[in-house]
């Protein structure tokens, strides 16, 4: 059943849009992060325009990282006061990230720049949690404990001043990392159109030494906030929110999901991660295999302005 | 003086009235298009006769048709990408200046028969004559048809199904009435379309009218387009509350404790 969507200006097929919420929020349910790197490039391989794509897939993160912030609200598996203090300078990113965003698209080097950094960040991400994973893995086999606790490893990070206490995550760090993150974080997701829930749960764990247990809750009260604002930006900005595309793209989206946490929950955390880093790192590989390839066509368009 | 006054009117009047031997009248099927949310493309029909401008006058053995259809104006930059250390990079792109969004040259014969290259050229009949003008420096101008910026953007635009040169499309269903069909694709732009329809005989035009039609978005389609441009704040904010909603209708369906 074709469906016109109003601001994308295409018809789609309302059950392949449906099955791709779906099929992303499966994967976001089961490992905990908003699928953006996974419904960005989908959307644009279907014919939606990239900035359209980038748009309406923040509306989409925003729905199913809410249902997700209530889950964990209902633990009690989410720190507030962190989120809070990483989204303070998350904003400032964004900004920086949308200025850079108009600059580069001026200068026609905007999907170059995307794609380079998609390549870097998640075959370097992605290939980091295989082998971790791995390592982790191996450890069980020879009847080791699966992480290796270290109590009081304090790495550079904890050496800066400003020192906080988050309560609900049993942590004691300073608020310079915290910012470090929240910015990049916001900086990464407005250029790339991603929440940043894959890069966010590693650098609070591997940085900030966040339990287990509240990383998930706060990477999505962040990646909540940033994407349900970047899409008021969007609005305001550009005007290529699609809320018809958002609509049926969150509504498969919190379906899958739901699917995706429970066979998420019946996984090992180290099977899962690695599950994880080779996603992560295939889609790495593919946007290198796009750059490396002679393109099909050397030429292309893009609309400056309309009458 | 006087003489040369009369010449020069004399000479106006049979002018005017050799072009004006035939005239042509044309109907469009649908004047409106209406983009609603089950649109997938739309094909109108553009009917038309050929008729003598005085009863007595006589009407040629022979007639060649051309249909023009614009879409509203947009600029566009066509970029090329080369190999830079081994990736393939943007490095050089061409702006083409308010050109059509949406170009369709139908007739009923190839366009390289209807008229001489000079005839073709000066009423921009067929793609290669089409005016494309690019942004070169300070300055806009068309550039030879074999320029590979032109022929990469008419190649892509054709492959959209945006522009389109057809010598099958106009029928001649007497020798002196026609039809042809308009095909507007799905990804067709909204706005206004003028039409031009120009009559050829003997390599020569004689005759040459417009029409228009109107792509335009409705009902709700039309709703949230608008909302979207007017309205971009209370429309973002409506968008993420819609998203908070479905969020929370989920975390409830699926509740399990």
């Amino acid at each position: 059943m074709q469906i016109y969507l109003p601001i994308a200006d295409l018809p789609v097929n309302i059950f392949l849009v449906l099955g791709m919420g779906i099929a992303v929020g499966f994967i976001s349910g089961m490992f905990g992060i908003g699928g953006g790197f996974l419904m960005t490039p989908l959307l644009i391989f279907i014919g939606i325009s990239p900035a359209v794509a980038v748009a309406s897939v923040a509306s989409h993160i925003s729905a199913s990282s809410f249902s997700g912030v209530i889950t964990y609200w209902r633990k009690r598996a989410l720190d507030v006061a962190l989120a809070m203090m990483l989204l303070s300078a998350g904003i400032l990113g964004t900004f920086a990230g949308v200025w850079l965003f108009t600059l580069l698209r001026a200068m026609d080097q905007l999907d170059l720049v995307i794609g380079l950094s998609y390549v870097t960040l998640l075959t370097l991400v992605g290939g980091m949690m295989i082998w971790e994973s791995v390592r982790a893995e191996l450890r069980t086999r020879r009847g080791m404990p699966a992480t290796l606790r270290r109590p009081g490893s304090h790495n550079w990070v904890h050496g800066l001043p400003l020192k906080m206490r988050f309560k609900r995550s049993k942590i004691y760090v300073s608020a310079i990392p915290v910012w470090g993150i929240g910015f990049s974080i916001g900086f990464i997701g407005a250029i790339l159109g991603i929440g940043g829930g894959f890069l966010l749960v590693p650098m609070l764990i591997y940085f900030l030494r966040v339990p287990t247990a509240t990383v998930i809750g706060t990477s999505m009260v962040l990646t909540l906030i940033t994407m349900a604002s970047a899409t008021v930006m969007h609005a305001v900005t550009n005007h290529l929110v699609d809320a018809v595309l958002a609509l049926i793209l969150m509504v498969g989206g919190v379906i899958g999901a739901q699917f995706g946490v429970r066979t998420g929950q019946r996984m090992r955390g180290e099977r899962l991660r690695l599950l994880l880093g080779l996603l992560v790192f295939a889609v790495g590989l593919r946007f290198a295999f796009a750059l490396v390839v002679k393109p099909d066509d050397l030429f292309s368009l893009r609309a400056v302005g309309a009458e | 003086m006087m003489r040369r006054l009369a010449l020069t009117l004399l000479l106006l009047t049979a002018g005017v009235s050799a072009a004006d031997a035939e005239r042509l009248v044309v109907s469009l099927s649908n004047h409106r298009v209406a983009v609603t949310s089950s649109f997938v493309g739309e094909e109108l029909v553009l009917f038309g006769t050929i008729e003598p401008d005085q009863p007595r006058a006589a009407l040629r053995p022979s007639y060649d048709l051309v249909v023009t259809v614009r879409g509203p104006r947009q600029t566009l930059r066509t970029r090329r990408k080369e190999r830079v250390l081994g990736i393939w990079v943007n490095v050089d792109s061409r702006e083409f200046v308010r050109v059509p969004s949406y170009l369709a040259i139908l007739s009923n014969r190839p366009v390289e028969a209807i008229g001489t290259p000079d005839v073709r050229r000066r009423l921009q009949v067929g793609l290669d004559n089409y005016l494309l003008p690019q942004r070169i420096g300070p300055d806009t101008a068309d550039t030879v048809p074999d320029d590979p910026f032109r022929a990469a953007f008419l190649r892509l635009e054709t492959q959209y199904g945006l522009y389109r040169q057809s010598a099958t499309s106009v029928t001649f269903l007497t020798p002196t009435v026609f039809r042809t069909a308009i095909p507007l694709p799905s990804n067709v732009p909204t706005g206004n379309y003028p039409i031009d329809v120009k009559l050829f005989a003997g390599g020569e035009m004689i005759a040459r009218t417009s029409s228009a039609l109107e792509v335009r978005k409705a009902g709700f389609e039309q709703y949230v387009a608008d909302a979207a441009r007017d309205h971009g704040l209370l429309y973002g904010l409506a968008t993420s509350l819609m998203a908070l909603l479905t969020g929370w209708l989920a975390s409830i369906v699926f509740r399990r404790d």
